[in-house]
């Protein structure tokens, strides 16, 4: 990679993270705000591990749950998840095995969830939830709608924070490579050294080149 | 050619006779022709789905239950499966059939359950496997994105529509392309916002053909619970049911015919009467 893409790879990277992080938080907390909900969140598919990670999360258990996983296949979002399929749930307590699943991971049990999953392309990213909205009010597919807006922001902003992900990854020299990112980069801040410890490094690997 | 044999791609003259259907259409189709006094009896109903929670109050007796895996290249079919239901999905689907055709036959065959990687790959194997049992009606709460499955599914779907297996599954109501429910060989569902679980209504503007019971259903759910749900997936079991209700007192109709009848008895068609 050359020095000038480099740099512009970098300036287009660096913070991003932060920033679809953030976007990613102000879904949750505009969804938990419309909705009037107790509590929001987002979960990405982390595929390799096959597991949901809570990405952000809006009121209760704000504090604690960001980074926390769960197999893919459990639970509501899990189930929203591999069949694509949005889902409302009320009375959730009525149902001892969920709330006991949901208060061990979350810290509160909800009377009622919405999950919608996060599709992009072909993809499924992860699931939208959105936890104990008020019981007075009778649930309309308006809201199922909205809700599905919601969830197609969700799921621009969480394939952003995965691009983002990759790209400081590779600029970073993360995996087993990255000894080689690594002496790249001392070998270019050594440029302008003159006590030769820089050309006898690459004379060393032009050698090792030439063995591999 | 043998004389029972019924002409599959000409009708000469002479057979017209025999293709004469035994079925009697009256004058006018009504609900009362199409399944008064039915009860499901004798119609066998694959839920595909999570699995169901055998002898819960609201499904009673699970005839099969059958769990779908892949391990490397091998399919596995657990035809005796003991897990029951993994998130309580499969057995509110089965409650809903089981409401409005009290004497169906209920099987189950669990396509979840085995994480996100590979689900698209066994819903697919899963649907192959209920098409090949022959069953009379397959509900499908769920669907798949990925773009490889589309055409594959999409033949599974006419095997299904042309050996007289009625796939029953839910419209998406996200903008993404999703499957089998565009295919014009399944009954795609919605939802409305109605009550009555017999209330549902013709499409004039597919893909989604008919609208359903799908808001605020009381449904039954893990540990013989009840819970109150939304969304497609409790729609498209209430027009399974309804098809069960159809072919146990008409079992001759095909898919084609059963389309025809839903059509002609939906509430903004015939009125609902």
């Amino acid at each position: 990679m050359s020095d000038d893409l480099r740099a512009a790879v970098a300036a287009g990277v660096l913070g991003a993270e932060e920033q679809f992080q953030a976007l990613l938080q102000s879904i949750v907390d505009v969804a938990r705000a419309i909705f009037r909900a107790k509590a929001s969140s987002i979960f990405l598919l982390d595929e390799e591990a096959d597991e949901l990670v809570f990405e952000a999360v809006a009121g209760e258990g704000s504090d604690s749950l960001v980074g926390q996983r769960f197999p893919s296949s459990t639970g509501i979002a899990g189930f929203v998840l591999v069949s694509r399929q949005p889902l409302v749930i009320e009375d959730v307590l009525q149902d001892p095995r969920f709330s006991r699943e949901t208060a061990e991971s979350t810290g509160f049990v909800p009377k009622g969830l919405m999950a919608v999953p996060l599709l992009h392309d072909e993809r499924a990213l992860g699931v939208l939830e959105v936890l104990d909205r008020p019981q007075d009010t009778r649930f309309t597919l308006a809201e199922m709608d909205l809700l599905g807006l919601f969830a197609n922001q969700a799921a621009i902003a969480l394939d952003l924070l995965q691009r983002a992900r990759r790209a400081q990854a590779a600029l970073a020299g993360e995996g087993d490579l990255a000894v080689v990112a690594r002496v790249a980069e001392t070998l270019e801040q050594q440029r302008d050294e003159e006590d030769g410890s820089r050309e006898s490094a690459l004379r060393l690997l032009t050698e090792l080149e030439k063995l591999l | 050619m043998s004389e029972e044999e019924l002409p599959a791609w000409s009708l000469s003259a002479a057979a017209v006779e025999r293709i004469a259907l035994p079925e009697e259409w009256p004058g006018e189709v009504t609900r009362d022709w199409a399944w008064g006094g039915a009860t499901g009896a004798g119609a066998r109903v694959c839920v595909l789905d999570s699995g169901i929670e055998d002898g819960h109050p609201l499904v009673g007796k699970v005839q099969q239950s059958v769990a779908i895996s892949i391990e490397g290249d091998e399919v596995i079919v657990d035809e005796a499966d003991t897990q029951g239901d993994l998130c309580g999905h499969g057995t509110a689907c089965a409650g809903v059939i089981r409401s409005l055709a009290p004497e169906c036959e209920l099987v189950s065959v669990r396509v979840l359950g085995a994480g996100y990687t590979g689900s698209g790959a066994v819903l697919l194997e899963g649907l192959k496997w209920a098409i090949e049992q022959g069953y009379d009606v397959i509900n499908m709460s769920l669907s798949t994105t990925k773009q490889k499955f589309a055409s594959l599914l999409h033949e599974l779907a006419d095997t299904a529509y042309f050996q007289r297996t009625m796939l029953v599954a839910s419209a998406h109501n996200m903008p993404v392309e999703s499957y089998p429910w565009r295919f014009s060989s399944v009954i795609s569902v919605g939802s409305h916002e109605g009550h009555d679980p017999l209330e549902y209504y013709y499409n004039p503007a597919p893909p989604v053909e008919f609208f359903a019971r799908g808001v605020d259903v009381e449904v039954a759910w893990n540990g013989g619970g009840r819970l109150v749900c939304t969304g497609n997936s409790f729609a498209t079991p209430h027009v399974a049911g309804i098809v069960a209700l159809l072919l146990s007192k008409h079992p001759e109709l095909t898919p084609f015919q059963l389309k025809s009848v839903l059509y002609l008895v939906a509430n903004n068609v015939g009125g609902g009467k």
